[in-house]
């Protein structure tokens, strides 16, 4: 790498302030967790940075495969846990495939975080309530983890999740081991479950309203997962009398920047990157095609 | 603001100085339009120009950019290659000037580009004042004068060009011509009212674009975005002239039998079928109309909410550039309810 005093000083941002610099960050870990959706385990490979990198429940990376390009991943473990970044990938396109073929203790590229992440400090004393459905529990859990580790900081806790069977449920075992915890309600259910040996509910994700007492004043729902999840649990928080302001969501966007410039994740008049990916439901209805 | 006149005959002397600040880029005509390239005798310049095919933004925000090499061992590197070139492009537009003091607010903010940063920095402009054609409507855009942006500004005034200074770096282009410059007077001063008035006159093209983000909110269901998306190909011509379109795709080639590579920036399109597409093949505007209504959409409605303006210019670029003839001041028009859709 060339220093920064070599180079005239007109142009030494491009080298020293260079918001798409990706940093090195090692692969400690790849936990198979579904088929094609892997839990990556990432450290910088810079110490100090792994230990200092903070972050906020719901905000985004942008992770570089050398030889295939970039593409922005939803940050799923929790800043109150440092020092290591894991990330929920799906191996669906050139990037994602290409980290697939990578091994632990290769080398990828990160920057960030970027977006703006679920409002915490809005949430503090409120109750929670998680909805999701297939891989949208990637992008909720760190929130998830982020009120666990800060149990007293919040209000009753719910969690709802909804995978077609047991064997698609992403973080199944440390999500099971939450459903026996007393300070919180965690209720998972499965379309079908074809192996016969699923403890947890069977049956469509709203139905687990039945099983939730919920106060719509003082809670915050986030929601995350496929459209047909945003129009059943949208519909039913909106019968329920939830705000639109209570509601948020994680959005998926196109980016090749990650910082305002591409102009690829624009809904509307807001870029998914800089005002998103957490969203509340009266943007979505005010933002053509965001949802 | 510091305010100088230059004699005409001057001009070409002034040009033969100005060489000492960059290599001076310049409109010159080739097949009958005009393109800024490198001069290669003063004579090629041709000021009385209409548009150029591309915008001055070509040098800021260049079609094909690399952002970083890679090699394994040392992992992404910045590349700096060209962006301490210095050049000046002479005879700018003000509508032109106007589009890169947007891009300069498009990439700045709270992740400044410095790729783009450095190039402005390195890139002398002059702007010259222009008569508008058929396709021109800056004045409606409110982008036909601009007061910063430029190093120096050319009006013809009478036998002088009515010279503002707009950075220390046009004053020393000024100074280092010697007596060259010389100072206004209130007859210059009246001349150049009687001028930019008579320009104020010349315009063909008028459109109102008081409460048109209203208007385009209001009319996102109208059909005609089906109409214009029947006609659209979806070819992004217009994005590609546009002077204030940005938008950039970013892709990482692997050279040849090496793990070593490259991540470039290209020119993208909001019109390409792509735009929009994520991993896992969902497309959230997988029709040419809704393309052409979000380019549509965030010109006079997005960049108004984030920066308080349209980023239009009116330079007219995208009306002769069309291969089908879509005319922005046609669409505003029927938005406005100015024109039957349907008789177009």
């Amino acid at each position: 790498m060339l220093e920064v005093s070599e180079i005239p000083g007109f142009y030494s941002p491009v080298l020293s302030q260079n918001p798409y610099q990706p940093q090195p960050a090692r692969i400690v870990r790849i936990y198979k967790m579904v088929p094609d959706n892997h839990l990556f385990t990432l450290r910088f490979v810079d110490d100090a940075l792994a230990m200092s990198f903070s972050y906020r429940p719901g905000q985004f990376l942008m992770l570089s495969v050398p030889g295939a390009g970039e593409a922005p991943i939803s940050i799923s473990s929790s800043p109150s846990r440092p020092g290591v970044l894991e990330l929920c990938v799906r191996r669906t396109g050139r990037v994602t495939n290409a980290l697939y073929r990578l091994k632990t203790n290769d080398v990828v590229g990160i920057r960030g975080p970027y977006g703006n992440g679920f409002p915490v400090e809005e949430l503090l004393g409120n109750d929670l309530l998680f909805a999701a459905g297939g891989l949208g529990m990637a992008p909720l859990r760190s929130l998830v983890w982020y009120a666990l580790d800060n149990r007293e900081k919040f209000n009753n806790i719910v969690l709802m999740y909804g995978a077609k069977t047991p064997a698609d449920m992403l973080f199944r075992e440390e999500l099971v081991s939450l459903v026996d915890r007393t300070d919180m309600t965690c209720l998972l259910t499965v379309d079908s479950d074809p192996g016969g040996v699923w403890k947890n509910h069977v049956g469509l994700l709203p139905t687990m309203f039945d099983h939730a007492t919920l106060d719509p004043a003082r809670t915050y729902a986030a929601v995350c997962g496929p459209p047909v999840v945003y129009k059943y649990i949208l519909e039913r928080l909106l019968r329920l009398n939830f705000s639109k302001n209570r509601i948020l969501m994680s959005l998926e966007r196109r980016m090749k920047c990650g910082v305002g410039k591409c102009g690829h994740c624009s809904v509307g008049y807001k870029y998914t990157c800089l005002h998103g990916p957490i969203f509340t439901y009266w943007d979505a209805v005010n933002l053509p095609e965001m949802i | 603001m510091k305010i100088l006149k230059l004699p005409k005959e001057k001009l070409d002397f002034f040009a033969s100085v100005v060489q000492q600040f960059g290599e001076v880029h310049a409109p010159v005509e080739q097949d009958g339009q005009y393109v800024f390239k490198r001069l290669n005798r003063w004579s090629e310049a041709r000021l009385d120009y209409n548009r150029t095919i591309l915008p001055p933004k070509k040098y800021f925000l260049p079609p094909r950019e690399t952002m970083f090499r890679y090699r394994p061992e040392v992992g992404y590197q910045p590349e700096t290659e060209g962006l301490d070139k210095r050049l000046v492009l002479f005879g700018v537009h003000g509508c032109d000037i106007f589009a890169l003091n947007i891009l300069d607010q498009v990439f700045a903010g709270q992740y400044p580009d410095p790729y783009y940063q450095a190039r402005r920095k390195n890139i002398a402009v002059i702007g010259v004042r222009c008569d508008p054609d058929e396709h021109c409507f800056c004045r409606s855009m409110r982008a036909d004068f601009v007061d910063h942006g430029f190093d120096l500004f050319f009006y013809e005034v009478g036998d002088y060009y009515l010279t503002l200074v707009g950075t220390a770096r046009g004053d020393d282009m000024a100074l280092a011509t010697g007596p060259l410059f010389e100072p206004v007077t209130q007859a210059d001063i009246d001349l150049y009212k009687r001028r930019s008035w008579a320009k104020r006159e010349a315009f063909k093209l008028d459109i109102e674009i008081r409460h048109l983000s209203e208007i385009v909110e209001m009319e996102y269901h109208s059909g005609i975005w089906d109409e214009l998306g029947e006609r659209c190909l979806s070819c992004g011509a217009c994005s590609m002239v546009c002077p204030t379109c940005y938008c950039f795709d970013v892709t990482d080639d692997v050279e040849l039998g090496s793990v070593a590579g490259r991540r470039t920036r290209t020119w993208d399109s909001c019109l390409f079928s792509t735009h929009a597409l994520v991993a896992g093949g969902h497309n959230f505007r997988d029709s040419r109309a809704s393309r052409i209504k979000f380019r549509y959409y965030h010109k006079q409605r997005g960049f108004v909410a984030e920066y308080g303006r349209p980023s239009c210019v009116g330079c007219g670029r995208c009306i002769a550039a069309c291969p089908v003839h879509i005319d922005i001041t046609e669409v505003i028009n029927q938005l406005r309810g100015l024109l039957d859709a349907r008789s177009q």
